[in-house]
């Protein structure tokens, strides 16, 4: 905590009136710790069920996130999701054939590789007897992936799966217009030179204006980053606050990865280029920098700014998970049970990124555990400002009452224990890997820290949301 | 539903308290005095930025009246003579209207022009004092900005306004037969350009933030908030103050410019303006285009066409005094009279007298894909009804569901709603050819032929399978209810609810009462219509209802005068000039020749002589010969698709021939031949007044003008009466009968009127 103060603060001018709000915040942090000495007494003593196979992940890996357009660039993507599944055989040495299944999340599809996770199973020498299909959820893909697997496994369909994520914003399928599209389609069976002549002859030149992949969401139209920026003014989270986070978080991870603890990152030798083992989109810098940049969605007085929002990334992740029998009979030590788990949805509209404030009451709830058995914290970070709206919105009886149908509200995690290795705004956002990265950060961050209990959350496009519990495996 | 918008509004109201309290606080740190006198304005300072914030009391919407102006003008006078206020920003405290327009009581009250004009002098001076400002004030909108609540805005220095369904501005004053009165005939066009201050000043069209912003008549839009801390609509207003706050601080501080960069088009539409050819092309071309529209019955367009070309021509300061005489004169005016009758009118037709029904509908049901039924189906998807559409035959429903989305989807194309939006709406409609999920009905809605056994076999059929607490209503234009109800098992839950084709255009809608129908069908059915988004008119039963009944008359004469010779094409423009939207002769058409004959024959069977005049014979050959009108392609005119010029139909000549009637020279001029049109609908009218048909002659003219086209000048037979006298009137019908007999015969209603002038309508 404390180094953590000093290494912000070096980047800090004295005067700073954020020095002195992260002063009055370092002190209630304080108070909070006293008030529930953290990892003593716990609601339940594990989550394991009767009659209900415990699933472990045995562990996980990732490649470094990359920046798009970077490294990665010239890629596919199921080159990265290879990459990330060979890191997986060598760091695991798991026998290729006793995995039963695979299961990868993306978002932005390759049309030649729909389904990346058999492309990249494929590759990455995988027996060519294990089926594996691809999940879409948004940001949510990867965390997917893990569940489907939970799901198979504690059906008893499976025993060992693994589950992953993909993600290549340095290319995205941009096609043809609809017009064009049917053009040639209609091209194709046309007979006759005639029948193809008066087909051409119907072209017009905007036929050649290309369909990007869309940004916005569908149902409304709108950007995520304007929503997020909508979605700050609601809860009146001011653009200071929305720096000030992002600060937190590029610090927390430059230090994270000063120090060695970002461990699940394999190094991935890119064909043609050096060999990559460090995410690139760390930078911390200064408020003062970040003050001077313009909104990038809400135009001229937004808050939302290319500083405080997750950026367009490159990268894979995989995991994998087994029956806890399973894993012990084969020798593994495992890092961590996977436990219960909710996934939620609400107004794509005014509510897009508030999945974590929804999804969290709901499996805390589930597990039977309240805020204070939670040693770990780790959370998707779309957008500053949907972090720190979704922090306001979890500590407000009102919404709670108005808009979740509870009674009290939940609470907002203590910062503290919050995304201590930095998060997506900094660690960058691969959208369809970056579940099996929060999950084995809370993994790793708790046996680092000796904690029990770590809440994984996260939104997704579409008004949905997810959270999940990670229980560290005894040591 | 009504409890929730009862909490609704409440929950708003105590949030206008909170945000008047802190005003109230910041006041007192402003030490300013006599605030506490204050009620439809008061400010707070934050930092050297003023708030103004409108509230008017006891009132959904604010509008500018004579307290709300003096106590403006208070506050705006301390503004200016603080030394710690730099800037200014304009807001309203009610979340769905900025202003919805000056107080037409305020004029109403007013008896000679002078009085009006003065209160546009005053007008004009206080907006004038913003506009000069030197502390630079920011006008935040948020909800409706019309009338002379557009022209205060585009008095201050900067507009901001919320990019939300509910934010429109527009100068409506031409619909009311006024103009701009408050400078807005001067402003608009240096703002938009003087074709876009045309069209809106001349349509009266409510225009949206983002098509403002585009136009520059907006400088910059705020995205409406979802729920946060608070309810999304108090947020959204807050955040609209905090940018507006800042806007006005950037703009004290010369660090955002007022003026705003012109497209390309504008420049060179700016540049064209600069020659006075061009300008004089323009102005010619607009009045031709009005004196084509409004036939020179309504002289409001033609006047805002006058004072923006003197405005231009001669300088602001002969602008803004044509400006302000001629809205004196305009608001003496009949027609204006008139038009702000029928405004008043609909207000009144758009509120549920009968209360709440006890049951909220949520489940509709109707019968017949038709035209009608289709329709129907489609205003109700609109606002969230689940409805199930039944038809007999599966390409009868097809065409039905078709009609329905591509109502949908020409609003989609007109940008009214998204394509997702259209196909969620859409989902609400089931489209089937049983009676499966009518046992979950609130209400049916039958639309199927106008045949009384049809609909006694469908009603039978529709009473076995629906629940106790579900309404019958029945779409008929001319079959009386209690005909229908004779075989229900419970005729207190069957009603009227006469809808107008096409029925996503026509604003009008007819409930008939019968006398078991209990009140509580009423209250639902009206429930019903206003949220489809009707004007209602609840009348008693009885053969033709009202409209219907009115329109029989005057239909007969219409076949007379084409049988004395008189072509189509000539009445038709007989009864344009009048005012009449839409010509006798394309009535029938449109209304269908078939149908037309039917109801003449049914209402000619229960009327007798008073119906009689021209020969139901012509109907009848035409529809033998297949000449339903604009359905069959053929009716008095040929119909093709995509000839915009419709010819006559010759073939029609020879049935004409075959009946001819020798004309009246007495009675035949082209005055008496709109006359004897107009008069038997007035007298029938009257009629329905007397026999208590109508409730009250208000519901009369909103039928008559917004159901049958009646010209919206005259503010309907009712407003006509009173405003041209009803002695005029009843000496025509006298002429009339001398002529042609009892057809003309004013009734006792009329006469009493006629014979004690002081007497009218509307008191």
């Amino acid at each position: 905590m404390t180094t953590i103060l000093t290494c912000t603060l070096k980047n800090l001018p004295s005067t700073s009136k954020w020095a002195l709000r992260f002063s009055v915040r370092f002190l209630s942090c304080s108070s909070q710790l006293r008030a529930a000495p953290a990892g003593q007494t716990k609601s339940k003593k594990t989550l394991a069920k009767p009659n209900v196979r415990n699933i472990v992940v045995v562990d996980g890996v990732r490649t470094a996130f990359l920046q798009s357009g970077t490294s990665y660039k010239d890629l596919m993507p199921h080159d990265l999701a290879r990459a990330a599944l060979t890191g997986l055989l060598h760091q695991t040495s798991v026998p290729k054939e006793v995995v039963d299944y695979i299961i990868f999340g993306t978002v932005i599809q390759e049309v030649k590789t729909s389904n990346v996770a058999r492309e990249a199973a494929l590759g990455a020498g995988f027996s060519d007897k294990t089926p594996a299909h691809t999940v879409t959820m948004a940001c949510i893909s990867a965390n997917q992936a893990m569940t489907t697997g939970v799901g198979l496994i504690a059906s008893g369909q499976c025993d060992v799966v693994v589950a992953g994520g993909v993600e290549l914003m340095s290319d995205v399928p941009i096609r043809h217009s609809r017009k064009m599209r049917k053009m040639m389609l209609d091209l194709n069976k046309a007979k006759t030179l005639g029948q193809k002549l008066s087909l051409i002859s119907k072209f017009r030149l905007n036929f050649l204006s290309p369909e990007l992949p869309a940004v916005a969401e569908f149902s409304t139209s709108e950007t995520m980053g304007h929503s997020a920026d909508r979605l700050a003014a609601a809860f009146a989270v001011s653009r200071l606050e929305q720096d000030e986070y992002a600060l937190r978080s590029h610090s927390l991870a430059k230090k994270a990865q000063d120090e060695g603890l970002l461990s699940d990152i394999i190094p991935f030798k890119v064909p043609g280029k050096d060999t990559v083992t460090k995410d690139n989109g760390i930078r911390p810098s200064s408020l003062e920098q970040m003050a001077k940049l313009k909104p990038a969605f809400i135009k001229p007085y937004g808050t939302v700014t290319a500083a405080n929002s997750s950026f367009l990334t490159d990268g894979a992740s995989a995991m994998l998970i087994m029956a806890e029998e399973k894993a012990l009979a084969m020798g593994y030590k495992p890092k961590a049970y996977l436990r219960d788990f909710v996934y939620v949805s609400q107004d794509p509209k005014d509510q897009l990124l508030l999945g974590p404030t929804y999804a969290t009451p709901k499996v805390l709830e589930k597990a039977g555990l309240t805020m204070n058995d939670i040693d770990v914290y780790e959370f998707h970070e779309a957008f500053s400002g949907q972090i720190l709206a979704n922090f306001k919105a979890m500590d407000s009886d009102w919404f709670a009452q108005n808009y979740m149908g509870r009674k009290t509200k939940v609470g907002a995690p203590p910062l503290e224990k919050f995304n201590n290795w930095g998060g997506s705004l900094s660690l960058g956002h691969p959208f369809g890997a970056t579940g099996c990265r929060l999950v084995m950060a809370a993994a790793n961050r708790l046996r680092k820290g000796g904690g029990q209990y770590g809440l994984v959350a996260a939104c997704a496009a579409g008004g949905q949301g997810h959270a999940m519990i990670v229980e560290a495996y005894p040591k | 539903m009504v409890a929730s918008r009862a909490i609704g509004s409440l929950s708003r109201f105590t949030a206008f308290r909170i945000l008047r309290s802190r005003g109230y606080i910041c006041r007192n740190f402003t030490g300013s005095s006599a605030l506490l006198t204050r009620t439809h304005i008061n400010y707070g300072v934050k930092g050297d930025v003023a708030v103004i914030r409108i509230n008017s009391p006891n009132s959904k919407v604010n509008t500018l009246s004579k307290e709300l102006h003096s106590e403006f003008m208070e506050v705006m006078n301390e503004i200016w003579a603080s030394d710690q206020i730099r800037s200014a920003v304009l807001i309203s405290s009610k979340p769905g209207c900025f202003i919805a327009g000056a107080d037409i009581n305020m004029l109403a009250a007013c008896k000679t022009p002078q009085e009006v004009t003065q209160i546009s002098q005053d007008a004009q001076r206080t907006f004038e004092k913003l506009e000069k400002s030197t502390k630079p004030i920011v006008a935040a909108i948020s909800g409706s900005c019309l009338g002379g609540g557009l022209e205060l805005a585009i008095s201050c220095q900067y507009r901001i306004a919320t990019k939300d369904r509910k934010t429109v501005l527009g100068a409506p004053e031409v619909l009311l037969g006024i103009l701009p009165g408050a400078g807005g005939t001067q402003r608009l066009p240096k703002m938009v350009g003087v074709p876009a201050a045309f069209d809106m000043m001349l349509t009266g069209r409510n225009i949206r933030a983002d098509r403002a912003k585009k136009m520059g008549l907006v400088d910059q839009l705020v995205e409406p908030l979802g729920p946060g801390l608070k309810p999304p609509e108090e947020r959204t207003i807050e955040y609209l103050e905090e940018v507006a706050v800042t806007f006005a601080k950037g703009l004290a501080d010369k660090k955002i410019s007022p003026k705003r960069d012109k497209g390309l088009v504008e420049k060179l539409t700016a540049y064209a303006m600069t020659i006075p050819f061009v300008r004089q092309q323009i102005y010619k071309k607009v009045e031709e285009k009005v004196q084509k529209q409004t036939k020179g019955l309504y002289p409001a367009p033609l006047k805002i066409i006058d004072v923006v070309k003197t405005g231009i021509e001669q300088g602001s300061d002969a602008g803004y005094l044509s400006e302000s005489q001629k809205f004196g004169e305009l608001a003496m005016t009949k027609e204006s009279k008139a038009l702000i009758g029928l405004y008043h009118g609909q207000v009144l037709c758009k509120k549920n007298k009968f209360g709440a029904p006890q049951k909220d509908v949520k489940h509709l049901a109707v019968l017949g894909a038709g035209l009608m039924g289709a329709g129907i189906a489609q205003v109700s998807v609109d606002k969230g009804l689940k409805t199930i559409l039944k038809d007999a035959t599966l390409t009868g429903l097809g065409r039905g569901q078709q009609q329905v989305f591509k109502g949908l989807n020409d609003k989609v194309k007109k940008k009214a709603l998204t394509s997702f939006e259209r196909d969620a709406v859409f989902s609400n409609l089931t489209g089937q050819l049983d009676y499966r999920g009518f046992e979950k009905a609130d209400m049916v809605i039958e639309a199927v032929f106008e045949d009384l056994s049809l609909k006694h076999k469908v009603l039978k059929e529709v009473e076995a399978v629906i629940p106790d607490h579900c309404v019958f209503a029945s779409n008929t234009s001319a079959l009386p209810i209690c005909e229908i109800a004779a075989v229900s098992k419970r005729p207190e839950k069957v009603i009227g609810m006469h809808y107008f084709s096409p029925v996503d255009k026509m604003q009008l809608l007819e409930i008939i009462t019968t006398e078991k129908t209990s009140k509580d069908t009423t209250a639902s059915a009206v429930a019903v219509g206003l949220k489809q988004g009707k004007v209602i008119i609840v009348v008693k039963d009885g053969p033709g209802f009202y409209t219907t009944r009115c329109l029989a008359p005057m239909m007969s004469e219409v076949i007379r005068i084409l049988q004395e010779g008189v072509d189509p094409k000539k009445l038709d423009s007989l009864t344009t000039s009048f005012g009449f939207p839409v010509g006798a002769a394309t009535l029938v058409d449109e209304v269908g020749v078939d149908v037309a004959n039917h109801v003449a024959e049914d209402l000619g069977k229960t009327f007798g002589e008073r119906f009689a005049g021209g020969s139901l014979e012509l109907l009848q050959q035409m529809v033998s010969k297949g000449f339903l009108g604009r359905k069959s392609g053929k009716g008095f005119y040929i119909y093709q698709e995509g000839v915009k010029d419709k010819n006559l139909n010759s073939d029609v000549d020879s049935i004409l021939a075959s009946l001819k009637m020798p004309p009246k020279s007495e009675v035949s001029s082209d005055e008496d031949i709109q006359y004897r049109l107009v008069t038997r609908f007035v007298n029938e009218a009257v009629m329905c007044l007397q026999e208590g048909v109508l409730a009250t002659p208000a519901e009369g003219d909103i039928g008559a003008v917004f159901g049958l086209g009646f010209p919206p000048c005259l503010g309907g037979p009712f407003r006509f009466l009173d405003l041209y006298g009803a002695q005029k009137i009843v000496d025509r019908l006298r002429k009339y009968e001398d002529a042609y007999g009892k057809q003309f015969t004013p009734c006792q209603l009329l006469t009493d009127y006629a014979s004690s002038p002081n007497k009218k309508f509307y008191q």
